[in-house]
């Protein structure tokens, strides 16, 4: 395939178990060259199983993967030099300086004289005065961003970071983020998995969300956010839910019924704001409460969280 | 460099940063048991009737092997135990090294910190005894070959515990009996025939063995059997450890 248009990730029906539970099912997805992605979901929704998938930290049960279009299994050494992981954990080597943290890892990429680079590297971390600091020494901050250093040493095409900015103050992730965004101005394709749902709404060209394991969104985050044009309409109804016919979210288009009482309806335009309301008065209910609003990605997130099935095991 | 020079160099460095304690401690409780038993065997009969070598003489290559095999042990089952357990491993499981090079590094670490040790008890016995020296190529093949058999074993036993406890259970309940038994402080021909076959089914019999025999010129067991047993022995546990180390078990979830 020609170089250009292979996709820089192609994640293809992978599943993976720990014993009776499923982390990862039968997710499929790529991402093209130069995109920022953002994979969310709540805990335990799988991203960092499959983010260790890609890196090969851990095998797969069923399906492929492609880094650069390098199978991480079959041709694992092409496909590692393509990636830059940036791990959840906070994990470092007590026995090593920033510096030697950082070539070392250059020369287990089979990289001689990288000096340069990574002054580079710490210079855009705002690192530069820690190069010689032990690592027991830094901050969980600076431990931080020595991992995205690490990542980068070997000037991977696709560089992927799990939760990179879980516990790192709001100064030191505006560092973090406009460094990264640099680095996908520069070509670089990024993957990351965030709780903070405005950066993945700022930085994302396109967000995929996982629950319970399996991809339940994907899409681009602009028509995510074309949402936000729709309108939302959020009321209460008088009367409880009658028992002998079907939930009332199921008779709108676009409804969902909210824990807090309330119903949540999206309609195209605001025009057609009456057209439900009358809707909800032909069913015999009299609304209580309205109000509209618009949505952020955070409602976005939430309604396609409850949106859909649960899954017990 | 590439990754197999650099994670090489990584691991001598670890136990070189504290070679009082990785190199020097050793040899220390090597003379230590040298002095402890020149006291208190001072009438022993030589080991060998027809040669003249006495026991302390005897007792330098046995000594030199254990330290050699214990601390090539230690050196990979220590270091992966704790770079799993501290996560550190990751940085070594992302990168493009192979199953083998990441193998050859670690016991290539284990192979030079054992045969330090070993050069260290040696060097440092000549002050209190003369060690003659009979085929220095027996000395190196089973030198080497005791810090693969170990150091393979140490990374199996590192890729294996969840918990430090358990590479210390390891390394006291097989290792230590392992080479206590096999002939450091004797010559199993004194022994009973009973525990002369017992001893016989012990692969580290044949690493003292054959060491001793580069420094006297004679052993127990005929050179090529000990040459044979060892050599299978370190292809198995290399091959053993390998394909551990490919299947990822414990280490890629
Ligand atoms: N090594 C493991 N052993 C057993 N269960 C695991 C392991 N890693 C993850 N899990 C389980 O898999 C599910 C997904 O976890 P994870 O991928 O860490 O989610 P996320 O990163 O989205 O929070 C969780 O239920 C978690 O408990
Ligand atoms: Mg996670």
């Amino acid at each position: 395939m020609d170089d250009t248009v292979r996709p820089a990730l192609e994640i293809d029906a992978v599943s993976k178990s720990f014993g009776a539970v499923k982390a990862v099912r039968n997710v499929s997805f790529s991402v093209p060259q130069g995109e920022f992605f953002g994979l969310l979901g709540p805990n335990g929704a799988g991203k960092t199983t499959l983010i260790n998938s890609v890196a090969g930290l851990c095998r797969v049960d069923h399906g492929s993967i492609k880094v650069m279009g390098y199978d991480v299994s079959g041709d694992y050494q092409s496909a590692r030099r393509a990636l830059g992981v940036v791990p959840q954990e906070l994990v470092f080597d007590p026995f090593f300086s920033v510096r030697e943290t950082l070539t070392f890892q250059s020369g287990y990429f089979g990289i001689k004289k990288n000096d340069a680079w990574i002054d580079e590297i710490l210079f855009g971390l705002n690192l530069t005065d820690k190069a010689n600091a032990n690592m027991r020494s830094l901050s969980g901050g600076m431990k931080r961003r020595v991992l995205v250093a690490q990542a980068l040493v070997h000037r991977p095409p696709v560089i992927i970071l799990d939760e990179p900015t879980a516990g790192v103050d709001v100064d030191l992730r505006k560092n973090l983020w406009s460094f990264i965004q640099k680095l996908n101005d520069e070509g670089h394709t990024i993957v990351l998995t965030t709780h903070y749902l405005e950066e993945a709404e700022s930085l994302c060209s396109r967000i995929g969300m996982l629950k319970n394991g399996e991809l339940v969104m994907i899409e681009s985050t602009d028509r995510l956010l074309q949402r936000d044009k729709e309108c939302v309409i959020r009321f209460r109804v008088k009367q409880p839910a009658k028992a002998n016919s079907s939930p009332l979210e199921t008779l709108l288009p676009d409804t969902v019924f909210l824990e807090s009482g309330e119903y949540l309806a999206k309609v195209p335009s605001p025009s057609e704001i009456e057209g439900v309301l009358r809707l909800v008065r032909e069913l015999e209910y009299e609304i209580d409460t309205l109000e509209t609003e618009n949505e952020d990605l955070e409602d976005v997130f939430l309604s396609i969280m409850r949106a859909s099935p649960e899954r017990s095991e | 460099m590439s990754g197999f020079s650099t994670l090489f160099l990584k691991e001598v460095l670890r136990f070189w940063k504290v070679a009082v304690q990785t190199v020097g401690a050793p040899v220390l409780t090597s003379l230590l048991y040298l002095l402890i038993f020149s006291h208190a065997l001072k009438n022993r009969i030589n080991v060998y009737p027809d040669i003249e070598i006495d026991y302390l003489t005897f007792l330098v290559p046995g000594l030199a092997m254990m330290s050699l095999l214990q601390n090539s042990f230690a050196n990979t089952s220590s270091s992966l135990a704790q770079s799993k357990m501290m996560g550190n491993i990751v940085f070594i499981l992302l990168t493009p090294i192979s199953h083998h090079a990441l193998f050859a590094a670690y016991i290539s670490a284990a192979c030079l910190r054992g045969l330090l040790v070993a050069s260290g008890v040696i060097i440092a016995s000549m002050f209190f005894v003369s060690v003659p020296i009979s085929n220095i190529f027996y000395i190196l093949f089973f030198g080497t070959c005791g810090s693969v058999i170990l150091g393979s074993l140490g990374l199996i036993a590192g890729i294996w515990a969840d918990k430090f406890d358990q590479v210390a259970a390891f390394q006291n309940f097989v290792i230590l009996p392992m080479t206590f038994l096999s002939g450091v402080f004797y010559s199993v021909d004194s022994l009973p025939p009973l525990w002369q076959m017992i001893s016989h089914a012990n692969p580290f019999f044949y690493l003292i063995d054959g060491f001793r025999a580069g420094f006297f010129g004679r052993s127990d067991v005929p050179i090529e059997i000990s040459i044979c047993v060892v050599s299978l022995v370190s292809l198995f546990l290399s091959l053993g450890c390998l394909s551990l180390i490919r299947s990822g078990y414990k280490l890629r979830g």
